[in-house]
Formats: structure tokens, C-alpha cells, sequence
């Protein structure tokens, strides 16, 4: 790999969990109430994505990172504000909903019309990452899809490790079902990743890094295309947020292995 | 010590660095990004920190959203209006014209509440209008409402929506740019000037020792810093602890609002658009709000002030027995909490002033003293003097002069003084001054001080807010016995918790009957209610100074007052922080009883840059 990684992370946001969130029936389906002011936050898993991007990105020369957002412009304005000071990134942004009842199979194809459209992208050395789900809409597919619309065939879902070897290999590392994983070795890009947690924590906040961002979000924002993600042929026969199940009590000397195994005991019933 | 452990502090040049996303600052934000949208004026509004750009203008916002961590609100908006005349409220949630706005004398329905002779004779003679047909469930709508409190044609809000709502103008306009979950540790004084701001440690443990990904607060240089960080804001009072407060003010008068944003019960005939204001109860210094929003929705609570001369100013327990009153009870019986949150407030108003300006800074919102401590607002105000502080460095820029403190003089601080607000202030500046003597002299002397335009009040000296703080023993006297009180300290230290529900059930307050909807514990109310979060990488911002100090102390009010139950009883007599139980409500500061600051008055608390808090966007 002679001049680095085009990284491309799929990722857009979802509403602040700690919220209110209250479902409504809008004009166009079901939607959350007041939802274009409910803080939002990036999608957890995408999260993790954008920082595995630009650490991998951090340590090998020529790589570049872009985030490929989908969502409505004002919502995705506000995003920007609580990740633009994490990681340097290129944003590539196109107005459109991103509240949870979208169609996977639609939002793919926009993603990688998107994904086409960026200028300077060369294909032989992209990866493209993305969350293995989505904390608004756990269908767990788009990444797939994209992957198949781009012509990339080498994907790995539910990634918590990718490393590059000496050779210039990447071994990956994803979760499989009985907690184990398979670990996997592909030549190198183009590849699809959608990434679990990862291994890397949240990034300080740096404010050079959030004033060189907004020189290009802005622009990115203001030229922002509205995509089409209607939902066509979907209905929504009911619509509710998770319920929460809570039960506070203080306990200031109790060990950490008598709060786990009362907890199991509460979770278990 | 960076430099000992290898890692360097980064810095960074602006034009404008704004520290903290409230009111104040959205007069200013909008007021200055309109100019820069105007194609006459961007050639004035040019960067000189980065060449060729347009100025750089930067807002830092310790919450990690800007709409988080602050409060609801019933306000005039003669300024938010000036600045949005085609200002459409359905546009904002949780905003609505003010339609009914009463105030109400609130009677003790259990016999706990502490009724002096005067307030008891109040009582009596607010019985006589209940004969009238004006009263019902032990409360009296008053007749009339004094037109210096009556907020006619104004708004009710949610602040954190409406910030919301501004923030996203701004944003959208591409022209300044906004950075919450953000704190800012200090302003950089150089030469008695000003210089920018430096932004909290991450990477680091609660102690602030550097830990993994250790990242130094990087320093913003900026040719103007505006602090618009709020009465408890870090880099206001370190500004006030280099340059002092100008001769003959102080800030002894504080107050902790504490509220509820609650679904009303289905039947609830409140319209949306009205207010109650409350006094009387649950003690005749607290004073409660009631303000209705689109939706059946409400935002309600109690305001504790410094003058309550009590040792147990537990917000939470008395904004309970407040909703419990059978006035307020009949509203919200059935209904659902929302969310929950406290902030404190200055209620020195224009006597707490500091210097406005000084060379490179510039003063705007609450922490520069423009709350209306008679008319009791202070978002307009605040919306105001960001307003007043952006015209000012417009007309800086156009004529290409430096923000020394001459020119800021001039060009803001004049401008402020020529005001309605300024006028305003100084009618309001003797308003509370009656409380000092006692709930009914502080009533009269705003009556006065209203009536007549700031011409008569009550006067007397302003206690420091230590001096307001008896000791349990003296405030029991002759409802506890000292015996009682000995074994309740006891009980408190071995369980590690405050004093205040033992101490208050003792004295004859009910207990809470949780139903786990709107009344619930006050841990509960930290989760459910106020979301509180605490991110890792950041030290505690709650500091006891001297430890000393706070071992021989025997009236921990910091405990007792604690907005989430942050501060706990500690080994050796020194309180335990907990910060992710912390709202950065600031209570904590101005209620410390140990003062050992003689030049500002300060107690033996710091409270410094915090990320994390509130995480709820309806207060």
C-alpha cells in the first residue's frame, strides 16, 4: 500500500436515547414527536466505525476518511456539532429522514450513489466501514447491500478488530454466534466493514480538529442533495419505544460481585 | 507539567471565543451572524486570525447539547421579539403566548411550614377573601397582579428548546460555529488583559492527574473573549477573582431554582399560556412557579433563595410538598414527570455587577448582572445585553478599532446604560433588599420599590449569604430537641446521607407517597428526570479547597442543598463529590457556611469547568 486508505464511513444520526421520545403519526408515516429538535447522537455503531477509521487512517500516510451522511440537514447540522471535534473527517451529506422507518433496501442504494459521487475516490483502495446495525432500525442489512451495489464482494459483519500486517494484509476480526470469532485475512482493499464496537474508547474533544472539519461541512452541508427514501410498499402496522424497566435503590458497601449476581437475579426474574 | 510528561498544549487563534450557549449569547450569535450574512458589512467582518476568512467567531458550551441544563421560563421578550418581530411561537416547542397569569398566596394545609406572627396574620386576613369566594384548596388567587411582575404579552418557554431553536439558525447560517460538550477551565489573563480562553483536561482522572489519551486543554487566543457562562461560570469568576467587583457591589443574593417538566393529567383544565406565580408555601420564602405549555404539558417549581434562613434548604423535599399543596395537587394529581433539573440563579441583579468589559473581554447575560431581580426575569435581559454586545463590536469592526476596554466601553457598555434595561435594573436595585429583614418586609419593599419606580424601599444591609445560615440547633428551636437533633446527626453520618428528610419529618412534614410517576425519589428523579451524565477523561468539578476547613465545619449546608445528591457525607468530615450525580446547578458554592475568601466573599467550594450534566432538552 503505497499511498494510504480511502476510508469511507457510512453513518448517520439517531435521536438521544435519555430523550423523551414519543412516537407520532406524521403526514408521511410514523415519526418521533418534535423530532427535528431532539438532540441527536451518531449512531452508536457507526460511531465506532468513524473512530476506527481515522485511527487506521492517523497511521498510514495518504489515507483519507469520509463520512457519508444521511439525514436532514438542520439534524445533521446539529450532529456535527458533537463529532466534528473527534476525528478529522470529510463529510459527504444528503437531506434526507433518518428517523428509524426507513427502508434498508432504499437507503443502501443512496448510500452508494453517494458513495460514487465522491470526488476522489479511488475504489482499489476503499474501505468501506459502516455500523453492523443501527440503534434506531436494528435490520442489521445495509452495509451488505451496499457492499453489493459497490462491487465489493470481501464483507465482514459484526467487526471488532482489523489489522494491517506486515505484508500490507488485512486481518479482521468478527463476532460469530456463541461469542466467539472468526478471524479472517483478505489481501486488501476494497472491502466492506461493518463494525460492532470496535476496540478503540470515544476521542477527546480537539478544537483544531473541529475548526479544520467545518471548513469542509459547511460547504458539504450546503450542498447537500435530497434523496428519496419514501419507504415505498412499507407500512408500519404499530409503532412504540422500548419499554424501560428500572428499579433504583442506593447501596454504598455492598462488592461488585454481590451487585452483578443480585442484578442477574432481578434481570432473570 | 505537560511539557514534564511529554505531551504538548495545543493552541489555536480566533477572532471571537464565546463561552457558554445561553440566552445571552443567541442575542449575540444572531445579531452577529446576521451582519456577517450582509453583503455591506463583510468587508468590515473579516478574520485577522486567519486571513482571507471571514471572522471566526467560536461558542463553547460545557452541556453536551445546547439545550441542555437549563430552565423553564415566563418572559416578556420585548428583546427576543426586537430581534425576531415576526417571531411565531407554534415555530419553537414548548412555547406559547402568555394567556392567564395569576399570582397565589399558598396557606400551610399540615401545620409544618414555619408561619412568623405577620405571615400567620397573612393567613387570617387571606381567609377573609376565601369568605369572598376567592379562594380554594388553603390558596387564594389574588385580584390583581402588580404590573411590574405581570408579564403581559410575553412567552412561556422552555429554555432549552428555545436555545435549541436558535442554535439551529445559527448553524445553519454557517457563519459561527457552536462546540457544546465543551468546557472551558479559564480565560488566559495576560498583562491584565484577556488574551482567550483554555479548555478543560481530558484524559484524566477525578483528581485531574493525567491518565491514558491524556489531552491538555488547549488554548484558544482570541482579540475578544465573551463570557456569557452564566452566574456560576468558571471563567466569569475567575475574571471577578483577578479584576475584583467594582466598588460598592457584591454578590450575596443567589437562588436555587429547582423544577419539574410534567405530562398533565388528561382532564386538566389548564390552557396553555397560563402562569402561576406562588408564595407562602411550602415555607413563605419559597416561591413557586406554574407555567403551562402547548400539549397538555407544564413546567412547574420552587426558587430557594440565600435569604431563607435555614440550614436545610432542600430543594428537592420541598419542591414535593409544594406539588403536594392541594392548589397545585388538584392540577397535577395523575400526571407524569418528564424531566427534572436545577440551576442556580443570581438574584444580586444590577447591583452584582462586575466590570463589563475589560481589555480583549466583554461580560454579557446573568453573570453580568442583568437579571431583574424585581420584575423577576432575566432571559429577555440576558437575550438583550447579547444583543446590546454584538452591535457594539459591529460598529468595533466597521471602524476597525481594537477591543481594548475603551473602546468596549463605548461601544457596549454605553449602550447598555442607555437602555430600558439599564432603567429597569436600576428600579430593580433595592427591590429585595426588605428580605433580609423577613419574608413580609421583602414583599412590601418590591410592592414599594414597584410602585414607586424604585423610589422607596426597604433598605438595610445585604448579609453575606453565610450569614443567612443559622445553626440547626437555633432553626429547631422549640420543634426539636437538641437530644433529637444530636441523635438525627448520628443517624445521617452512619448512613452517609443528608440530614434534611429526617430532620424536616421530625419537624412534622409528611413523607413523600411515592407513586413512581411524579413522585418519586430523589435519585429517581437524577435518572428518569434529569439524565444525568458524567463522561470519562474529566476531573471533578466540585473541589473542597481546604480540606481542613471543611473537618471542622458542623453545618454542612452543601450537603443539605445539593441539587442531586452529588455531595454526601465523607471520612473525617470532608463531603465525598459524585459527579455523575451532579447537575453543575452551583447551589453548592454560594450555600458552602465557611467563608474563606475575604475579597469576594466566597466559601471554601470550587466549582470548575465540567462536562456532562443535565441530559434533557425540554427544561
Amino acid at each position: 500500500m503505497s499511498s494510504g486508505y480511502h476510508i469511507v464511513v457510512c453513518g448517520s444520526l439517531v435521536p438521544d436515547p435519555l430523550q423523551v421520545l414519543e412516537p407520532v403519526e406524521g403526514p408521511d408515516g410514523p415519526a418521533l414527536e418534535n423530532e427535528m429538535m431532539i438532540p441527536a447522537v451518531l449512531d452508536p455503531w457507526a460511531a465506532h466505525a468513524l473512530y476506527e477509521a481515522a485511527h487506521l487512517a492517523a497511521r498510514t500516510e495518504g489515507s483519507r476518511v469520509w463520512l457519508v451522511s444521511i439525514g436532514p440537514r438542520a439534524r445533521l447540522q446539529q450532529l456535527m456539532m458533537s463529532i466534528a471535534q473527534k476525528v478529522p473527517f470529510e463529510l459527504v451529506a444528503a437531506d434526507g429522514p433518518a428517523s428509524g422507518f426507513t427502508d434498508a433496501r432504499e437507503t443502501a442504494a443512496a448510500l452508494a450513489d453517494l458513495i460514487e459521487s465522491i470526488d476522489g475516490l479511488d475504489r482499489s483502495r476503499a474501505l468501506i466501514f459502516g455500523g453492523r446495525s443501527s440503534a434506531s432500525r436494528d435490520a442489521g442489512v445495509t452495509m451488505g447491500m451496499v457492499g453489493e451495489r459497490l462491487g465489493v464482494t470481501d464483507q465482514f459483519l459484526a467487526v471488532d478488530k482489523l489489522t494491517v500486517e506486515d505484508d500490507g494484509r488485512l486481518q479482521i476480526m468478527e463476532r460469530i454466534e456463541g461469542g466467539r470469532y472468526l478471524v479472517s485475512v483478505c489481501q486488501g482493499p476494497p472491502l466492506v466493514c461493518a463494525w460492532s464496537t470496535g476496540e478503540l474508547p470515544e476521542p477527546p474533544n480537539n478544537p483544531q480538529v473541529g475548526m479544520q472539519n467545518m471548513r469542509t461541512i459547511m460547504p458539504a452541508l450546503q450542498k447537500a442533495k435530497p434523496v428519496q427514501l419514501d419507504a415505498e410498499g412499507l407500512s408500519y402496522v404499530t409503532v412504540e419505544i422500548p419499554k424501560g424497566k428500572r428499579d433504583t435503590r442506593i447501596e454504598r458497601n455492598m462488592g461488585a460481585e454481590d451487585i452483578a449476581r443480585e442484578i442477574v437475579e432481578w434481570v432473570r426474574g | 507539567m505537560d511539557e514534564m510528561i511529554g505531551v504538548e498544549r495545543q493552541s489555536m487563534e480566533v477572532d471571537i471565543a464565546c463561552v457558554g450557549f445561553g440566552p445571552a449569547a443567541g442575542g449575540f450569535l444572531t445579531t452577529l451572524s446576521r451582519a456577517l450574512q450582509d453583503p455591506e458589512l463583510q468587508p468590515f467582518m473579516m478574520s485577522k486570525a486567519m486571513p482571507g476568512l471571514p471572522l471566526q467567531v467560536v461558542c463553547y458550551e460545557r452541556a453536551d447539547d445546547i439545550g441542555f441544563g437549563v430552565s423553564g421560563v415566563v418572559t416578556r421578550a420585548r428583546g427576543i421579539r426586537e430581534s425576531f418581530p415576526d417571531l411565531d411561537p407554534s415555530q419553537i416547542p414548548m412555547a406559547h403566548p402568555v394567556t392567564r397569569e395569576r399570582l397565589v398566596y399558598l396557606k400551610d394545609p399540615i401545620g409544618a411550614s414555619r408561619r412568623p406572627p405577620g405571615v400567620k396574620g397573612l393567613d387570617l386576613l387571606t381567609s377573609s377573601l376565601k369568605l369572598l369566594g376567592k379562594g380554594r384548596d388553603h390558596a387564594v388567587e389574588l385580584p390583581y397582579i402588580p404590573d411590574f411582575i405581570e408579564k403581559k404579552d410575553g412567552l412561556v418557554l422552555s429554555i432549552g428548546s428555545f436555545n435549541a431553536w436558535v442554535g439551529q439558525q445559527l448553524m445553519a447560517s454557517g457563519t459561527v460555529q457552536l462546540w457544546p460538550s465543551t468546557p472551558v477551565a479559564a480565560p488566559i489573563i495576560e498583562n491584565d488583559a484577556v488574551v482567550g480562553v483554555r479548555h478543560a483536561d481530558q484524559g484524566v482522572d477525578a483528581r485531574g492527574a493525567p491518565g491514558p489519551g491524556y489531552m491538555p486543554g488547549m488554548d484558544v487566543r482570541a482579540a475578544l473573549t465573551v463570557a456569557a457562562d452564566g452566574p456560576v461560570g468558571p471563567v466569569g469568576w475567575k475574571i471577578d477573582e483577578h479584576f475584583g467587583l467594582p466598588e460598592g457591589h457584591h454578590q450575596r443574593d443567589w437562588a436555587v431554582g429547582m423544577k419539574m417538566v410534567v405530562d398533565l393529567p388528561d382532564g386538566c383544565p389548564l390552557e396553555p399560556g397560563t402562569v402561576f406565580h406562588t408564595i407562602g408555601y411550602p415555607e413563605p420564602e419559597i416561591f413557586g412557579f406554574f407555567y403551562v405549555y402547548p400539549d397538555g404539558v407544564a413546567s412547574l417549581g420552587v426558587f430557594i433563595p440565600s435569604w431563607f434562613e435555614s440550614p436545610v434548604r432542600a430543594s428537592y423535599r420541598y419542591l414535593q410538598h409544594w406539588m403536594r399543596h392541594p392548589f397545585v395537587w388538584h392540577y397535577v394529581d395523575g400526571g407524569r414527570m418528564r424531566s427534572w433539573g436545577a440551576k442556580t440563579l443570581a438574584e444580586s441583579g444590577r447591583r452584582g455587577e462586575p466590570w463589563l468589559v475589560g481589555d480583549g473581554y466583554a461580560r454579557i447575560g446573568e453573570g453580568s448582572g442583568s437579571t431583574n431581580v424585581l420584575t423577576g426575569s432575566g432571559v429577555d435581559e440576558a437575550w438583550t445585553t447579547g444583543v446590546q454586545l454584538a452591535e457594539g463590536v459591529i460598529d468595533l469592526l466597521k471602524q476597525d478599532r481594537p477591543f481594548t476596554r475603551e473602546n468596549l466601553e463605548k461601544a457596549y457598555v454605553e449602550r447598555r446604560r442607555g437602555s430600558w434595561l439599564e432603567q429597569e435594573l436600576r428600579v430593580a436595585e433595592k427591590a429585595r433588599d426588605g428580605f433580609q429583614k423577613g419574608f413580609l418586609p421583602g414583599m412590601l419593599g418590591m410592592g414599594l420599590a414597584g410602585i414607586s419606580r424604585g423610589k422607596i424601599t426597604i433598605s438595610g444591609g445585604v448579609k453575606q449569604p453565610q450569614e443567612h445560615v443559622p445553626s440547626l440547633e437555633e432553626y429547631y428551636e422549640g420543634t426539636l430537641a437538641p437530644a433529637e437533633i444530636v441523635r438525627i446527626r448520628q443517624a445521617s453520618a452512619a448512613s452517609g446521607t443528608a440530614l434534611h428528610d429526617a430532620l424536616m419529618e421530625a419537624a412534622g412534614w409528611p413523607k413523600i407517597p411515592y407513586d413512581g410517576k411524579l413522585l418519586v425519589s430523589h435519585q429517581d428523579a437524577l435518572l428518569m428526570g434529569g439524565k444525568v451524565q458524567a463522561p470519562p477523561g474529566y476531573p471533578d468539578h466540585v473541589v473542597f479547597i481546604y480540606p481542613s476547613v471543611c473537618e471542622a465545619c458542623d453545618n454542612k449546608l452543601c450537603i443539605e442543598v445539593c441539587s442531586g445528591e452529588a455531595i454526601t457525607p465523607g471520612a473525617n468530615g470532608v463531603p465525598e463529590f459524585d459527579r455523575e450525580k451532579c447537575v453543575h446547578c452551583g447551589a453548592c458554592i454560594w450555600n458552602c457556611t465557611q467563608p474563606v475568601d475575604g475579597g469576594l466573599e466566597r466559601g471554601n467550594i470550587e466549582f470548575r469547568a465540567g462536562a456532562g450534566g443535565l441530559h434533557s432538552a425540554e427544561n
